[in-house]
């Protein structure tokens, strides 16, 4: 039944082919992938391994790279990321949190409405209710609804986090990149992004990077080892970490390096 | 003794040599200057009676503001075409941009070494003679514009560098173009930074007189056209002091010269509250 399921979700991102450069050194090496949409899909491997480089691909956050450099092709439902789409209006369907909660330096509600002030929305009642929606879709609005006008850095580390995820789906994306956005925060808020994560795979396609195998085993779906810029084993969670085909994928999953 | 106790005294010593010497010359000038503080020294006219700084005074906001006028705008506009988009942006990429670039930096860290006395000459043989404005309050504006706009664009250019990279990722990460992201969240967090180099700028017209004194001229009256002649306090102070006759006036000019460079500093830090989205 459950497999049932898994086949019905429609391919989202579809990776063929796709060799990365920075200058001269080759950082990806013919990944073929596809990520469905609803899941979480997430990227392990050891630092440098180019898990990060694939995700940046994706919003195509490596054009800012000045020597970056790709072959093949990204599609994202069907369409080519790098032909088909603006790069801004690719950025509004592809959100993405970083690693270190970077919520600019304005309130909180003007970081959650930025977004949205791109697309055009100026109506006030009309941001004031995204702002609502989006911080209780991070699940954060009820530690700031008073205090909306309160600068953004006040936040702790764990709620600027959630901010930056309530930023993000404020433009109300398909697609949510997340780029390791627990390892910077304390074991309580982790669990708390945790958390929300799964619920947010009900409305959007998640795709994490993590150098924390705990937790792509707490709450991916499927999850991808890199290694060397090499896509070498990618299907279920629980595949991965109980029966990994390649002898490397095992090594890793149980600690020996990385 | 220790190394530690060496260290300390050395420490101490030179705190304590940069608290006194500013105390020193503050009390110096408040003592010396104070007790000439007379309402004539604030008559509208000058006159070598009154010996009054007022239009020098006027002369001196004239100066500030039609200087940094120019400055500032050009200053910022051109750090951040130097930051953002020839460091961060795709023209990074163009080797003719690059040697630009560095031409720049390279004329902008010159004239901002450059003593202020060739900028007077500078101005005088373009702008008081070349163009035939005579010594007046444009010329010495534009002169004050040019010496300071090093200051504003380097000043600006480290402030924007300072601005974390990852701001202008989450800003691109949402959707937003290069314009978008400079305007509405780099700048913005710029913008004390920014101030700084405004202030210093100030500081340096206010505090200037060679290169005013050769392209402002020295008329102590307030202007009633951009093409009048016009004294700033430091000229008047200047003035007075050379002539030998009114060094009392001169040290009360100090007293306000220093009310005014303290009132301009809690001014900008005040407008930069209020333009700051958030505290």
């Amino acid at each position: 039944m459950e497999n049932l399921t898994q086949e019905n979700k429609n391919i989202r991102i579809n990776i063929e082919d796709l060799n990365v450069y920075y200058g001269q050194k080759k950082a990806l090496n013919a990944i073929n992938m596809e990520i469905k949409e609803n899941e979480i899909t997430a990227f392990i491997g050891p630092s440098g391994c180019g898990k990060s480089t694939l995700l940046k691909c994706l919003n195509r956050m490596n054009d800012l790279v000045p020597d970056f450099n790709m072959s093949g092709k990204i599609t994202l439902d069907g369409e080519d990321i790098n032909k088909k789409y603006n790069i801004n209006d690719l950025r509004k369907k592809v959100g993405m949190v970083f690693q270190k909660p970077n919520p600019f330096e304005m309130s909180i509600y003007d970081n959650i409405a930025f977004g949205p002030r791109v697309t055009g929305i100026k109506n006030k009642d009309e941001l004031d209710k995204i702002v609502e929606e989006s911080l209780k879709a991070a699940s954060i609005w009820n530690d700031v609804k008073d205090n909306l006008k309160k600068s953004a850095l006040a936040l702790s580390g764990g709620q600027q986090q959630r901010l930056c995820i309530a930023r993000a789906i404020a433009v109300k994306p398909e697609v949510l990149l997340m780029d390791e956005p627990t390892s910077a925060l304390d074991p309580i808020s982790t669990e708390a992004i945790e958390r929300l994560c799964e619920e947010l795979k009900e409305k959007y396609t998640i795709v994490i990077v993590t150098h924390n195998m705990q937790q792509a085993k707490r709450i991916a779906d499927k999850t991808a080892f890199f290694y060397i810029g090499e896509l070498v084993e990618f299907g279920e969670t629980h595949d991965i970490f109980k029966n990994p085909k390649e002898k490397a994928t095992h090594r890793y999953v149980k600690g020996k390096f990385g | 003794m220790s190394k530690s106790v060496i260290l300390r005294s050395l420490v101490y010593l030179a705190t304590g040599l940069t608290f006194f010497s500013l105390i020193g010359i503050v009390l110096y000038v408040l003592i010396g200057g104070i007790p000439y503080l007379s309402p004539e020294l604030f008559s509208w006219n000058y006159n070598s009676e009154n010996v009054s700084l007022m239009p020098s005074l006027v002369n001196t906001f004239l100066t500030v503001i039609l200087s940094l006028v120019i400055s500032v705008p050009i200053g910022i506009l051109a750090a951040v075409f130097l930051i953002e988009y020839a460091d961060l942006g795709v023209a990074a990429k163009s080797k003719i941009v690059r040697c630009f670039v560095s031409v720049i930096r390279i004329a902008a860290d010159t004239l901002a070494g450059i003593p202020s006395i060739v900028y007077g000459l500078f101005g005088m043989l373009i702008f008081v003679t070349f163009f035939h404005w005579g010594y007046s309050l444009l010329a010495g504006g534009l002169t004050m514009a040019i010496m300071t706009l090093p200051v504003i664009q380097r000043t600006t250019e480290e402030a924007l560098i300072s601005v974390p990279m990852n701001y202008r990722e989450g800003a691109f990460a949402l959707g937003a173009g290069k314009l978008r992201t400079v305007t509405h969240v780099v700048l913005p967090t710029a913008i004390p930074g920014i101030l700084s180099g405004v202030i210093l700028a100030i500081g340096r017209v206010v505090g200037e007189t060679a290169a005013l004194i050769f392209t402002a001229g020295t008329v102590a009256q307030i202007p009633t056209s951009v093409f009048d002649s016009s004294r700033t306090l430091s000229v008047h102070m200047y003035n007075l002091s050379v002539e030998g006759l009114h060094t009392h006036e001169a040290m009360a000019t100090g007293v306000v010269l220093l009310i005014v460079v303290v009132i301009i500093n809690w001014l900008s830090e005040l407008v930069a509250n209020k333009i700051r989205p958030v505290k």
